[in-house]
């Protein structure tokens, strides 16, 4: 092979490496130019994000990124998922091989600030608690010594710690990354206790437990876990897609507007915020860059919040809405208003 | 034969395309451009890894090292609680890294010349069971075998209410292995002094054996004097230290047992897969290190009437060992670098801690530098010691 060859060659490829890279800012081109949205979820939280029987994924945060996929693409389904570990989610978004991560994920201000991310917002708000087998019969401020099961790389991990010290008890932790083997390491009895949110418990204990009656989640919340779905710094009119698809699903539960009778509210209701939600009266979905019928598209396919909720969270795991209630109703849910 | 003067080669000065024909410069040419591009390269990769990260704001440096970890880990060789910092929880994990590889290094070598000349026996039995140990743990991945301890240990002992006590003050439980251990006291240190003493009295002791052997023939008993060297030092150390009794034993105390010493079911996982999987390796590098001696070594030995059990220790096993300390080598570093596979059954090595402090600060690719430079370290370091036992027991021509 000629000299010159080898040379071209070689700065054919750098060329090649430097102009993918001129164009990794972009996210929303990379989506529309792709034809789906990557979302990095749970491998596995049933009522979050678990595979059903026919390998399709389900659960709240599931369709998060379904309710983006329909405001963006105009098809809920276009979405492709990547089963990601708590350890593994956050590098997975920063070297963009997921658009978004809707993972049961903890809003905080490291994260926040010094990952280079940006939580959209807050679609399960959640705590911390325990769950022992009932044979134990302990409160949670009687855990002294206790082995406590959890993952790693999580804010569950720095909770724990900081209980444990604040009311100057010792325990020993059994940190194992993926879930399915911390979880079977609990029931084998090498742990007391296994500690993560409470939906989180839920899910484990109704789902995983072959009695889920021999176990209970202590009622003691040790922590404030708002959960929501995380992009990258870099692109904020992705950033925004995702966050007001998410607060439309909310605001289309304010209004009533559901997946039954989103048609007939959109040829008949005269409620102007209605109207403007579904574009009825149109701009919004201009000012996002979107089609007009954006939140029309994720409330049809997918529903609004409440359905999702009792869908996945309620039926699955027999939770009650609590802290996830509308504002209106008492709870923390509170759309900004599409306007 | 007078060199011709004024040839027109010697006159006309040598262009560049006579320079490039030239082989040599050629030779030189083509390693300043291949190293040229290796550079580049890698600038390329580090200038545009920095640009990026800060493009998405995201932070970097070393600087987090100091900060305080807040997490907790399960087993550590030196004082670590939440409030320390991270460089220290690094270093618990490397602790236990190197723990384990060492234990796994020693046991595989063990269990390994055993089986490896178990599967030479002349005993059908012994023959075809040493082939079927190797055949098994040596064809199932590593991974795997880690999972189906840690799933077998706390699946097959009671939990600690119920623990097994098969000697006095040892417990079994589903939640590992608890011995009983001696409390702090300075006889224990003086103690520690007089094993020291003692291995340098053996070495000297041997220098002498082995000089006389060589200069009259005459054996010297080396093992019974050297156990008696040993035990005899360290045991009047422990008489002059005040001969402390005490011991923490385990016992059952809330939760779980209290006191002695624990063996972790990871912990125990972890060797035990490590140490069956590559003595497997370490029974075959032996076996064929053995094969390569040539049987005329065994005839002279049985000709000179020399028991076939001293036979092999000090005539086969002696010469084998020049053919199979570099595969053995090779064999230590693949358990150092396995044992990072620690992390899939929750034992707390330098790659589970490592992964904790990428998530909670966020500095990925600081967090993969610092383990994998450890790692080479480790590595690196191996292999010289190795190196240097290789050639110390090269065949030396007289």
């Amino acid at each position: 092979m000629k000299i010159q060859t080898i040379l071209a060659a070689g700065a054919m490829t750098v060329a090649a490496i430097a102009a993918q890279n001129a164009q990794a800012g972009a996210v929303l081109d990379g989506i529309k130019a792709k034809g789906f949205v990557q979302c990095g979820v749970n491998t596995g939280l049933p009522g979050f994000s678990a595979a059903n029987a026919e390998g399709k994924w389900e659960g709240i945060d599931v369709d998060v990124c379904r309710g983006i996929a329909a405001a963006l693409l105009g098809d809920a389904n276009s979405v492709q998922y990547t089963p990601l570990t708590a350890a593994q989610r956050f590098t997975a978004l920063q070297s963009g091989e997921i658009d978004i991560l809707s993972r049961n994920t903890t809003a905080t201000t490291t994260r926040d600030a010094k990952l280079g991310l940006t939580f959209v917002g807050i679609n399960y708000y959640d705590g911390q608690g325990f769950l022992i087998p009932k044979a134990l019969g302990v409160s949670a401020t009687e855990l002294d010594g206790a082995t406590v099961c959890v993952e790693p790389g999580t804010t569950t991990e720095l909770n724990l710690a900081d209980y444990f010290r604040a009311k100057g008890m010792s325990f020993e932790p059994v940190v194992i990354e993926n879930i399915n083997e911390a979880t079977a390491a609990f029931f084998s009895g090498r742990c007391d206790v296994y500690t993560t949110d409470a939906s989180g418990l839920a899910s484990i204990r109704t789902q995983m437990a072959e009695n889920p009656d021999d176990y209970a989640i202590l009622p003691e919340i040790i922590s404030k876990e708002p959960l929501g779905p995380v992009v990258a710094q870099g692109d904020e009119q992705w950033s925004d897609v995702a966050r007001w698809a998410l607060i439309a699903m909310i605001e289309a539960e304010e209004y009533g507007v559901t997946m039954e009778n989103v048609d007939d509210m959109k040829a008949n209701s005269t409620n102007p915020g209605v109207q403007r939600l579904l574009g009825v009266s149109p701009g919004m979905g201009e000012a996002l860059g979107l089609d007009e019928a954006w939140a029309y598209n994720i409330i049809k396919q997918v529903g609004n919040y409440g359905e999702s909720y009792e869908k996945n969270v309620t039926a699955k795991l027999g939770l009650e809405r609590g802290l996830n209630a509308l504002w209106t109703d008492g709870g923390l849910q509170y759309a900004w208003p599409v306007r | 034969m007078s060199k011709p003067q004024n040839a027109p080669g010697d006159v006309r000065s040598k262009s560049l395309v006579d320079y490039l024909n030239d082989e040599n410069v050629r030779a030189v040419l083509y390693q300043i451009i291949a190293i040229g591009l290796v550079i580049l390269a890698g600038w390329y990769l580090v200038s545009n890894t920095l640009h990026n990260l800060e493009k998405q704001n995201i932070s970097t440096g070393y600087g987090f090292l100091d900060l305080e970890a807040s997490f907790e880990i399960s087993e550590t060789m030196i004082d670590y609680s939440a409030k320390s910092d991270y460089a220290s929880a690094l270093i618990v994990g490397l602790l236990n890294t190197v723990k384990v590889s060492v234990l796994g290094i020693v046991l595989c070598t063990i269990i390994g010349i055993i089986f490896g000349i178990a599967r030479l026996s002349s005993n059908w039995i012994v023959r075809k069971l040493a082939t079927v140990y190797v055949e098994t743990f040596r064809n199932i991945p590593v991974l795997l075998q880690l999972f189906f301890w840690y799933a077998l240990i706390p699946a097959a002992f009671p939990h600690p209410r119920d623990a097994l006590e098969p000697l006095p003050g040892v417990l079994l439980t589903s939640r590992g292995m608890y011995l009983p251990v001696p409390l702090a006291d300075n006889a224990y240190t003086l103690m520690g002094i007089a094993a020291i003493i003692a291995f340098v009295a053996i070495y000297f002791i041997k220098k002498w054996a082995t000089k006389r052997q060589d200069a009259t023939g005459q054996p010297f008993p080396m093992l019974l004097t050297g156990i008696g060297i040993f035990v005899g030092l360290v045991f009047l150390a422990y008489l002059i230290g005040g001969a402390p009794t005490e011991l923490s034993t385990p016992a059952l105390k809330g939760f779980n047992i209290q006191g002695g010493y624990n063996i972790s079911p990871e912990f125990m996982a972890v060797l035990i897969g490590l140490t069956v999987y590559t003595s497997t390796y370490v029974a075959e590098v032996v076996r064929s290190g053995i094969q390569a001696v040539s049987s005329g070594q065994w005839e002279a030995a049985d000709s000179l009437g020399i028991k076939r059990s001293v036979a092999l220790r000090k005539v086969i096993l002696p010469q084998s060992m020049r053919v199979a300390i570099p595969p053995l080598t090779n064999q230590y570093l693949n358990l150092t670098k396995n044992s990072s596979l620690a992390v899939a059954v929750g034992y707390p090595d330098l790659v589970s801690v490592s992964n904790t402090t990428m998530n909670q600060t966020g500095q990925a690719i600081e967090a993969i530098s610092i383990f994998m430079s450890v790692y080479l370290g480790l590595s690196l370091l191996t292999s010289l010691f190795m190196n240097w036992f290789n050639n110390k027991m090269a065949l030396v021509e007289r």
